[in-house]
């Protein structure tokens, strides 16, 4: 008896948690989760793209990941397949700061040649690949507006949406976000017309370093018939990395984290 | 003497490789690509073959990692249906059956230095095929007659070293021998010859700066974040890259003496990035009777680039080459050629125009670069096209069209030279 009441008291309190929080809370904590676990990190992922015909195409880099200050962070990305991208580093300086781009740099090694890309729509596809460039750094958190719809026992459902509806290709989209670890565990992408078109679900995750962490994820493509299956290899939190590696110095020279 | 150096060249070059092959404890990996490509001239040019392009080629890249080192290793076989003498090789100038791209080491002497030391690839500098503080080779035949657009750089036999203090970074490449442009001498592209007052296709030797530790080139670059920009300085003490210069007496053009004084800056303006680049060509040589070689120059870039669609960006640039003294110039080269040759303007102004257009998941890429001068009213198009087939195949057509109003001007001269390209590349 004195078990049920205790019990019954936690899921008082836990619920009354859980309602206190605001969706501002949740989305935040979810962003936290998903991309700024440690202070750093490292990872080999490899992605893979297949269409609708069930051809295969294969992306490989390993991946730094620093947070710096206010919330922005740093990322460098050292392919090493397929061949024609052998040894190429992709160096992204994310700026979160109202009305600041991203500053984003290619290092194309037969050239010797550092070429800075031009501040892009976030939407195009990052790689060839069914994600797009947002998927990968993280959508700032102030380009929609959030509602939580539902409170499912295990989940929070939050409906966004774009406070600027010109700038991208859905009219909204939906995330289902876990209670215990605020990953979002699957992301539903509905265009103008109410359709929905894309899927992006995080189908594996492990705990590495007590920090939750998605290890597989998948985006489906309604439209085409195609999808992307992301995978993280070799994940480390808390590395110690230094910020200069996210300098020109380091794309002529690729520290050793990444060519292993 | 440059038989014994390529000797030496070549030999430490297959140990090298034996080195890395064999050497699979130590972390070695190997790439490349194997790619064949044929082109045509689109005009006919008695002096020059139909077929622009007629090659195989075989590049192998090994990277070797030691413990405090990293050996680059870079190299072309290459079958070439129109070179005269496969078997002459000169990897100076990518004659032959082997062009050695890299041959490097890579290494950290202390811990705000690097040091790259042997065959590299260099560039550095703001502008979009224009080059203003980028004096490092490049190979105008490549680029011209539509290889893949990494041959443009030829290497560069240097000693690089990069210092990071406090204040910025600073590279400075130093070469022993001077390392000159892969110019066009006649060979595969026709060009105008002041002496003839034609465009010409007849073959020319310059005189080369072969003089170890005389010959010799040093290139400078100071560069370090600005506001939220970068802003770069540069030096550079060496030669004219092309042989601009005309020996008289001999009868024989060579690499007049130039020191070269830049600056640059690049960063972000509203959702795009631009560029400015200036640079003051200091021609260490004067015109006389014996010799004539080019005036002093100012030149200037500014680039703007943004996207302007999904997946379609543009790039606009303005490039200006302005001769000082040119008065001086018309006269001798009037003098020189005749009074009713036609001499270079004061003042070249270049317009660039780049546009690239991915499409199909970024697996096909069409883009067209634009040069036009409205001042020698010429322009050259290069259109290209590149699909990916899968991870490995690589399917890529391109063209080079040349038209001008003169046949003295910059591109005009290279009117004849117009051709399209069909490229196959399996990369691994």
């Amino acid at each position: 008896m004195k078990k049920l009441i205790a019990a019954i008291a936690t899921v008082a309190v836990v619920s009354s948690v859980y309602a206190e929080m605001t969706v501002d809370e949740i989305v935040n904590k979810a962003n936290e989760a998903s991309y700024y676990a440690g202070n750093d990190g490292s990872a080999s992922v490899e992605i893979k793209i297949v269409d609708k015909s069930g051809s295969e195409r294969t992306r490989e880099f390993s991946l730094l990941r620093m947070n710096v200050d206010g919330g922005n962070q740093k990322f460098y990305v050292y392919f090493k397949k397929p061949a024609d991208l052998y040894k190429q580093v992709f160096l992204v300086w994310k700026e979160t700061g109202e009305g600041k781009n991203d500053s984003r740099w290619m290092w194309l090694p037969a050239l010797n040649l550092k070429r800075e890309i031009a501040p892009g729509d976030k939407r195009t596809s990052f790689v060839g690949s069914d994600f797009v460039y947002e998927d990968v750094s993280g959508r700032n958190l102030n380009d929609d507006t959030h509602e939580l719809i539902e409170t499912t026992e295990t989940q929070y459902v939050v409906k966004n949406t774009p406070k600027d509806p010109d700038s991208v290709e859905f009219a909204h989209y939906t995330v289902w976000i876990d209670k215990a670890t605020f990953l979002p565990r699957k992301a539903e992408y509905f265009d103008k017309n109410g359709k929905h078109y894309r899927t992006v679900e995080a189908t594996k995750v492990e705990t590495i370093q007590g920090f939750p962490t998605v290890v597989e994820s998948v985006v489906y493509d309604l439209n085409t018939g195609g999808k992307t299956i992301n995978t993280f290899r070799e994940i480390e939190y808390d590395i110690g990395l230094k910020e200069s590696i996210f300098t020109e110095r380091f794309l002529r020279r690729p520290p050793r984290e990444v060519t292993r | 003497m440059a038989n014994s150096s390529f000797k030496f060249q070549v030999s430490s070059f297959i140990s090298a490789l034996l080195l890395t092959s064999g050497a699979h404890a130590l972390d070695t990996e190997l790439h490349g690509f194997a790619e064949t490509r044929a082109g045509a001239r689109t005009q006919n040019d008695p002096s020059q073959d139909q077929m622009g392009l007629g090659e195989a080629r075989l590049q192998l890249d090994a990277l070797t990692y030691f413990d405090a080192a990293e050996l680059q290793v870079r190299a072309d076989l290459l079958y070439d249906a129109l070179a005269d003498d496969p078997e002459k090789i000169n990897l100076d100038n990518g004659d032959g059956f082997i062009d050695l791209r890299e041959f490097n080491l890579l290494f950290t002497p202390i811990d705000w230095a690097d040091m790259k030391v042997g065959r590299q690839i260099l560039t550095w500098g703001t502008g979009d095929l224009l080059f203003i503080n980028d004096l490092f080779p490049k190979d105008w035949n490549s680029f011209m007659l539509g290889r893949d657009e990494e041959y443009l750089k030829a290497p560069s036999d240097a000693i690089y070293a990069s210092f990071f203090p406090a204040i910025g970074s600073i590279d400075v490449a130093y070469m022993p021998q001077m390392d000159a442009d892969r110019y066009v001498d006649g060979s595969r592209l026709s060009y105008w010859s002041p002496m003839a007052q034609e465009i010409t296709g007849t073959e020319f030797n310059a005189r080369e700066r072969d003089g170890w530790f005389q010959d010799h080139e040093l290139s400078a670059r100071f560069y370090r974040p600005l506001l939220s920009w970068e802003g770069s300085l540069y030096g550079y003490h060496g030669f004219w890259k092309s042989p601009v210069g005309m020996d008289l007496a001999e009868g024989e053009a060579y690499f007049p003496r130039l020191n070269v004084w830049g600056a640059s800056a690049k960063g972000s303006v509203g959702n795009g990035l631009a560029n400015v680049e200036l640079g003051y060509y200091d021609s260490r040589e004067q015109t006389d009777a014996t010799q004539m070689v080019p005036n002093d120059e100012f030149r200037w870039l500014m680039g703007y680039e943004r996207e302007i669609a999904k997946d379609l960006t543009a790039g606009v640039q303005y490039y200006l080459e302005w001769m000082m003294d040119h008065d001086d110039y018309e006269q001798d080269y009037n003098a020189l050629f005749g009074s009713t040759a036609a001499a270079r303007d004061e003042f070249r102004h270049v317009l660039t125009l780049r546009l690239t257009k991915m499409l199909m998941n970024q697996n096909l890429v069409v883009g067209l670069f634009t040069f036009y001068s409205p001042s020698d009213n010429d322009a050259y198009f290069r259109p290209v096209a590149t699909y990916k087939v899968n991870d490995h195949w690589t399917v890529s057509a391109n063209g080079n069209f040349f038209v001008g109003e003169h046949d003295h001007t910059f591109f005009g001269q290279m009117r004849k030279n117009s051709n399209v390209n069909l490229g196959l590349r399996y990369s691994f």
